[in-house]
């Protein structure tokens, strides 16, 4: 477990920030200018926090009033930066194993497995400049995760790529949180790579932390609108593959004993997926809609409830367990006469899901 | 090549004088312009601009007063002087040895500039990288920053070693000028100008110092710019 409680000032960021990694994908999100970065720095130890103390695993790395400040060469943490920095005079693969031919760290994992799991086997010797920005970042990815690391940090590893790159990374990253068995702690101001890799999120502003929980959870809080962004605003529920309708090309989902149907390829059936629904793709209505094209109609209750000064309105509704977030205006939110625990019916169009967000279950 | 039979072997002596004379001050003044170069460049502590003076003393002084400091020094008298020969049995004033010294220290400040450069151009975030690799600094400085900036680094040697080629002021003043242990190319050349049917000889050492300096900076440029392509740099 990483835990981490430390102030400091570097540079315009004042930081005062606590949180805990237990294990899986810690994200750290929250808008540039949030601190991330230097948070992220200072726990692998190339920024020094005024106050507090960062522990990994009981073993400390700093703590102010013991005075210990673990040098970052011996703190073990596979660190990405948002620029691969890569060493451009050496190949790919000396980039590679270079915490064990110049730092001195164990060779835990075959280089093989790490080459095989990023798709990186035919890049090896060659130099980082004849690399895509995509493949660099993959590169990079790979150099931190042979350094036989206790934790691994990743500090907006996509932030530098464009849409197409990211979609090619993604995956591997997907595969890589899932396998990883360390804790890892993602930075990010992309809620979409937030929801798709994170169990934990930590919402950060201006150095501070906002909210922290499960990722499920915080997406569904409304007094967290301006940190998590409003235009983006959505929930993540997650959602078991039950069948495929080729003749329509819609997979079936179950959800909480519910029904989905999404556009999309033959999936294994019984998989779990993460689906993300964004606020403003759903909509409510006190009765089962006849003669409408949305196909996707669950049954929940009004759980929370925000009339904004403007002329929207936030819903949380309640699906069994799980959370949906719906935008409204507050005009038909008053028209409707919702009010907390009321039944209501909650209407996605089937063409609001992006692609099922990677196959992990949490 | 008929010119060149103007030349006498005392010539052909100061010329090969030369270059024992520049290598040797190279051997020594290089590592020791590195570690300057890369604590200018690296370090903050105070007196740094002192240091900074220090160093590039030896370009804005006249190099008469180099050679007289030297002297003055390193003479057999001086405290610097007594201390080589009691400690190394190593003398400097009067000998091919302080030609040497007098080449590499008025050699030094123009190496240590354009290394510092160099080193101020490799990026800190591939060091802040290779610490969270598990690099100590002194790898780190070994395997990132020096191979990074060497392109600089020998641009820098080359230019060291064509200064060290043509010292006369401080070489002049310090070791004077004596046929066979002392008199350089620079200073037989300035020998034969003072010499009533030199020139012929004089001109033919003028070509030969042409040719070397101009072979030194052309070599400077070929392999800085194959050092820059095997980088890839930006």
């Amino acid at each position: 477990m990483l835990s981490v409680n430390v102030k400091g000032q570097f540079g315009p960021f004042d930081i005062d920030t606590q949180f805990d990694s237990t294990g899986g994908v810690t994200a750290l999100f929250g808008r540039s200018g949030s601190g991330k970065t230097t948070l992220v720095n200072m726990i692998s130890g190339l920024v020094k926090p005024r106050t507090g103390r960062i522990t990994l695993n009981d073993v400390e790395l700093f703590n102010a009033k013991t005075k210990v400040n673990m040098p970052a060469r011996l703190r073990q943490m596979g660190h990405v930066f948002q620029e691969h920095r890569l060493f451009p005079h050496i190949s790919v693969r000396r980039n590679l194993t270079f915490a064990a031919w110049a730092g001195g760290r164990p060779k835990r994992r075959p280089l093989e497995e790490v080459v095989d799991l990023l798709g990186i086997e035919h890049l090896l010797e060659r130099s980082p400049a004849k690399l895509s920005g995509g493949e660099k970042q993959r590169v990079a990815i790979g150099r931190a995760l042979l350094s036989s690391p206790r934790a691994l940090l990743m500090d907006e590893p996509l932030a530098s790529l464009d849409a197409a790159r990211k979609e090619e990374i993604l995956p591997y990253l997907d595969r890589l949180c899932r396998e990883a068995k360390i804790p890892i702690v993602y930075v990010s101001h992309a809620i979409e790579e937030v929801v798709r890799l994170a169990d934990t999120l930590v919402v950060l502003s201006e150095g501070r932390v906002k909210a922290s929980g499960p990722v499920a959870d915080i997406l569904t809080r409304l007094d967290l609108g301006p940190a998590t962004g409003r235009h983006e605003a959505g929930a993540l529920i997650r959602a078991k593959v039950i069948g495929f309708d080729p003749n329509w090309m819609l997979v079936k989902m179950d959800v909480e004993g519910q029904q989905l149907e999404l556009p999309g390829a033959n999936a294994p059936v019984g998989q779990e997926v993460r689906l993300r629904i964004r606020a403003r793709d759903v909509s409510i209505a006190t009765q089962d809609p006849e003669g409408v094209s949305i196909r996707n109609r669950l049954r929940g209750t009004v759980e929370a409830l925000r009339l904004e000064e403007g002329p929207y309105a936030e819903v949380v509704c309640r699906v069994g367990t799980q959370k949906i977030r719906a935008r409204l205006t507050r005009a038909s939110a008053h028209d409707l006469g919702l009010v907390i625990g009321l039944p209501v019916f909650v209407l996605i169009k089937s063409i609001a899901f992006g692609r099922p967000l990677g196959t992990k279950g949490y | 090549m008929n010119f060149m039979s103007d030349l006498s072997p005392a010539d052909w002596q100061a010329v090969f004088l030369s270059f024992k004379v520049a290598g040797i001050a190279l051997l020594f003044a290089l590592p020791l312009a590195l570690i300057v170069a890369y604590v200018l460049a690296r370090w903050s502590f105070r007196g740094k601009v002192f240091l900074d003076g220090l160093v590039h003393l030896p370009l804005v002084l006249p190099p008469v007063v180099t050679g007289y400091v030297l002297l003055l020094l390193f003479g057999r008298a001086g405290i610097l002087g007594r201390f080589f020969e009691h400690t190394f049995g190593l003398v400097f004033a009067f000998r091919w040895t302080g030609a040497a010294l007098a080449a590499g220290i008025m050699a030094f400040p123009l190496m240590v500039r354009p290394m510092r450069i160099a080193i101020e151009g490799v990026d800190r975030k591939l060091e802040e990288a290779a610490s969270t690799l598990g690099a100590r600094q002194v790898v780190t400085l070994a395997v990132v920053t020096l191979p990074l900036a060497l392109p600089g680094i020998i641009a820098a040697a080359l230019l060291g070693f064509a200064k060290a080629m043509g010292e006369f002021g401080a070489t002049i003043t310090f070791v004077s000028n004596i046929p066979g242990e002392t008199r350089t190319l620079a200073l037989d050349l300035y020998t034969l100008t003072q010499t009533p049917d030199g020139d012929g000889a004089a001109f033919s050492l003028i070509i030969i110092a042409v040719v070397i300096a101009f072979g030194a900076v052309i070599a400077s440029e070929i392999i800085t710019r194959r050092l820059a392509k095997r980088i890839g740099g930006n």
